[in-house]
């Protein structure tokens, strides 16, 4: 048994981050030049980390697979950051946020994890505005807030419906300085598929260039993973298209512990799925739920009318709509969280009471938000919004009401981290989406963009402190050592296996039927009979897959392909591991609801005394993975049923 | 609907290339552009050939990925919107779509419509940003910045990063690109310490990168895909002539020491 200790410090909650500080191990700046580290992705979470220890002056190698680090998949997002800056002067502070996080995940994180973030918020802030981000403000010049998610205060930055994009420019920028001042180097278009462990520790890594089909040996001192989360998984997701598990895939390979993988996000407003040939699906921004309402027919007739187009939507009169979510939830109405909100859309549509083509959309309707406050103030708010989604439906939402449902879009699990967000890989971090750390079961609005900031500004460039001050005296690693010439080996092997298979279905052939399995079994809502039958059907569609894809193209040249072939291999591994992690956790809690375990009014019954812990994987070769637990200790706050009623 | 599809093939960097034509049936008005490509390149793979390769990642329009001329067009025929925001809707049915790769010198072809565009990275490497650390940094609101101007900055800093702009040019100038970084960090306090230095550093380097000069045909701006106005290159035409003075004068005030 892996002894899963977080190390978090001894002390009371609010001081432990302090405290770390002071304790922590630096590295003089004549060593840092000496020690080489390779930051996996340059979304939020890797620009940020590799900005910043650029700036440290170590010597930074920066991996990315797009042609530009602006790219990363951080750009999408829309809504907001939080910071407990309490500007507004509502009450919010360190313990509100940290509790609200806490609370927001199910009681499924680290309270010493997220304290941490809690109180690092405010400076990411100042960090942002310091580099030119242009926030949203008020007339009066200071920093404008907004409620997010459904939160009592109002603690969310936000640069129009483009945080993500701005957010990423001004770490991208700083990255960029860096880089031309010698202390970064950048790797683009290059695909990380595996790492490198020597004595037990993580030396390096194998990429392949995408443009020229090499592979390459990259060497450092310790390898940082940002490379972002798994959404893809089910295929269809609002993440962009080559978001990917490859590198924290190879790592759990290398005995990196995968922690919480069946923890998923499913955001309740996206546009719904049209047709066989869609590609991706598209995030209606979560605040369209504070103005529009939520519906779906009362009676099933109007339903199937509504679905068949002999009717619209208007001609459903008011007495004969079931506004669901204030039905089931007055106290929070339409601002329920998303998981809750999710389910509750599935489980009318399930019932017969789903609108559009396919029954499985439901109404977010801003008829009466237009009779109380007008158009001119509803497209002031939401204009880009309904532009986006009368591009891409040909409907226009100021007549007629938006069609969503849910979609994936978040992933809460990932690789297992301590306190200093080191894997139990010794020199291998993870930081971002890609590791576990804070969210729990269920991640609240706007804390994503937070945790990828915190963890790379301010978190990883002091704790990675403490594992290299004992590195000083490894000298460069060599990427001749038999290692790197076994990785190199195991990467041209599978590559040329996949390219020479010969069969008959394209790649996105496999990946479409592995997002069927995963949202059919593994989605929204789970059950054991469900989640036995997808082990099966998961472990035919890896066999089908091996013998049966067919990649065009070389090797050695571009080939999209091959890329895709690699992750979706991957994604097919990975959900075999979600689908025993969701198994394995009798209860229901967050995102991960199971039929078996729920109230008599339908919401989810979390189990306390059984399952809180963070189920962490080990990868066992040819045979069944094993489950690691780290408990769960609250101390500063009492987990206590989530009640939105 | 149906369409014919004239796309340029090129293997390499080093290949000529040249258009092929390919017919697709059966795509739904509502698919997107790239599920139009999507589909033939399930054909071509199902006839065991190489698939067209095209770059794209978000499919949302913000990350800058997509590029393409469209019937000789950026981005396709609607104003405001990338590539990857088209549907299928907006062609006729039946219709001839020539699909090309960027074109310009600084932006070299990677494989069919894939094209380097590294140089913009470049140019942001030579001064877009403010040069602060991660750490000792004053309380965000220590100091306010009028809101007409934090919206105009927020406005050219909506950029990102596609390359529209030189690919309209008829001289294949990257001032557009160029004027929203100057601007976007010019009209903010924050920005302004090293304003000068910024401007000057970064054209410089747009120039060493083969880009043409600016001919005021305003073709960029009706192609750009996020709307930004040619009122930044008017900016940046000033900012670059302030600096010029100032570092004359940070001449003369030396010399006078
Ligand atoms: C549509 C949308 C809207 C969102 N809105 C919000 C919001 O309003 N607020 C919020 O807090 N959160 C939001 N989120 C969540 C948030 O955007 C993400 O969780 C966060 O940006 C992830 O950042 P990251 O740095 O961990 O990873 P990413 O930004 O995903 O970056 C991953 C990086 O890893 C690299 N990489 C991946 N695989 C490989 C490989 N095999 N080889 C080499 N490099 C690789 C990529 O090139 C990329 O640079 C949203 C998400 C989506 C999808
Ligand atoms: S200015 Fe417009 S066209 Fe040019 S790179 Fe930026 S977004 Fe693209
Ligand atoms: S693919 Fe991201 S903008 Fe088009």
């Amino acid at each position: 048994m892996i002894n899963l200790n977080a190390g978090s410090p001894r002390v009371p909650l609010a001081e432990q981050w302090s405290s770390y500080k002071a304790g922590c191990k630096l590295v003089n700046p004549n060593n840092k030049r000496k020690l080489d580290i390779i930051v996996v992705g340059t979304g939020l979470a890797g620009a940020s980390a590799a900005a910043t220890l650029g700036q440290l002056g170590y010597n930074v190698k920066s991996f990315c697979y797009q042609d530009t680090p602006r790219r990363a998949h951080s750009i999408a997002a829309q809504g907001g950051i939080n910071a407990a800056k309490n500007y507004q002067n509502d009450g919010d502070n360190i313990f509100r946020l940290f509790y609200d996080t806490i609370k927001g995940g199910d009681y499924r994180a680290r309270e010493s994890n997220v304290y941490r973030l809690a109180s690092i918020s405010p400076d990411i802030i100042d960090l942002c505005v310091a580099q030119g981000v242009p926030f949203a403000r008020e007339y009066g010049g200071l920093l404008a807030n907004r409620s997010f998610g459904g939160t009592q205060v109002s603690r969310t930055f936000y640069a129009r419906g483009q945080t993500g994009q701005q957010l990423l420019i001004g770490a991208y920028s700083a990255l960029s300085r860096q880089i031309a001042e010698g202390t970064v180097r950048l790797y683009n278009r290059r695909d990380v598929l595996d790492i490198v462990v020597i004595d037990g520790k993580a030396r390096g890594i194998i990429a392949r260039n995408l443009v020229t089909g090499e592979i390459e040996r990259h060497s450092a001192h310790a390898v940082v993973l940002a490379s972002g989360g798994y959404g893809n998984v089910f295929y269809l997701s609002t993440n962009a298209m080559g978001s990917n598990v490859t590198p924290a895939w190879s790592a759990y390979k290398k005995g990196a512990l995968f922690a919480n993988p069946c923890f998923t996000q499913i955001h309740p407003t996206c546009i719904p799925v049209h047709g066989e040939f869609q590609s991706k699906l598209t995030l209606m921004s979560e605040s369209l739920r504070n103005d529009g309402r939520i519906w779906v027919p009362a009676e099933k007739a109007d339903a199937e009318k509504l679905r068949k187009r002999e009717i619209t939507p208007e001609q459903v009169h008011e007495s004969k709509r079931d506004y669901y979510l204030e039905r089931r939830y007055p106290a929070f109405g339409n601002l329920v969280p998303r998981d809750v909100a999710s389910r509750a859309a599935k489980e009318r549509c399930d019932a017969g009471y789903g609108v559009g083509s396919t029954g499985l959309a439901v109404y977010l309707d801003f008829g009466d938000a237009i009779k109380r406050l007008g158009v001119e103030a509803i497209s002031a708010r939401y204009g880009n919004l309904f532009q986006m989604y009368e591009q891409i439906t040909a409907d226009n939402p100021y007549k007629t009401p938006m069609m969503i449902y849910p979609a994936v879009h978040y992933t809460m699990g990932g690789l297992w981290v301590d306190y200093e967000l080191m894997t139990n890989v010794p020199g291998l971090f993870a930081i971002g989406e890609c590791n576990f750390s804070d969210h729990g079961a269920n991640r609240l609005g706007a804390s994503a963009l937070m945790q990828g900031l915190a963890d790379g500004y301010f978190v990883l460039p002091y704790t990675i402190s403490g594992y290299l001050s004992n590195e000083i005296h490894t000298p460069q690693i060599q990427t001749t050592l038999p290692e790197f010439h076994t990785a190199v080996r195991e990467v041209g092997d599978r590559l040329a296996k996949l390219k020479n298979t010969g069969g008959k279905q394209s790649v996105d052939h496999f990946h479409k039927q592995l997002g069927k399995i995963m949202w059919e079994y593994c989605g929204m809502s789970r059950n054991e009979a469900g989640l036995q039958t997808a082990i099966g059907l998961i472990s035919d569609l890896k066999e089908e897959f091996a013998s049966d894809v067919r990649i065009p193209g070389g090797l050695k040249e571009y080939n999209p392909e091959l890329e895709k072939a690699w992750r979706v291999q991957d994604f097919i591994e990975l959900g075999d591991l979600m689908v025993r992690d969701a198994l394995q956790r009798k209860e229901s809690c967050g995102g991960h609801f199971r039929e078996e375990y729920q109230t008599s009014d339908g919401e989810a019954l979390r189990n306390d005394d059984g399952f809180s812990f963070v189920g962490a994987w080990e990868y066992k070769g040819g045979s069944a993975p094993e489950l690691h637990k780290e408990e769960l200790r609250f101390e500063a706050v009492k987990p206590s049923q989530r009640s939105y009623k | 609907m149906i369409f014919t599809l004239k796309i340029w093939r090129q293997k390499n960097a080093s290949d000529n290339g040249g258009l092929v034509t390919y017919k697709v049936d059966d795509i739904s008005p509502d698919s997107s552009f790239f599920e139009m490509l999507d589909s033939l390149n399930q054909q071509l793979i199902a006839r065991g050939e190489d698939p067209v390769a095209f770059d794209h990642d978000c499919r949302e329009g913000i990350c800058g990925t997509c590029s393409l001329y469209i019937n000789g067009r950026p981005h396709g025929p609607l104003k405001g919107t990338t590539t990857c925001q088209l549907h299928m809707r907006s062609f006729r049915n039946g219709e001839t779509i020539f699909v090309e790769p960027w074109r310009c010198g600084a932006f070299p072809v990677v494989k069919d419509l894939i094209v380097d565009r590294s140089a913009f990275d470049r140019i942001i490497q030579a001064g877009g940003y403010v040069s602060v650390n991660s750490g000792g940094i004053p309380d965000a609101n220590t100091l306010p910045v009028p809101k007409p101007a934090a919206d105009a900055a927020f406005d050219a800093a909506a950029c990102i990063g596609c390359g529209a702009c030189v690919a309209s040019c008829p001289n294949a100038s990257a001032m557009l690109f160029v004027a929203a970084k100057v601007s976007h960090l010019a009209l903010l306090p924050q920005g302004r310490v090293e304003a000068e230095r910024r401007v000057q550093n970064m054209v410089a380097t747009m120039d060493s990168l083969g880009f043409g000069g600016c001919s005021n045909t305003y073709a960029c701006e009706a192609e750009c895909p996020k709307e930004i106005t040619i009122a930044n290159i008017a900016r940046m035409n000033r900012e670059f002539l302030a600096a010029k003075l100032f570092a004359e004068k940070e001449k003369q005030v030396s010399f006078s020491l």
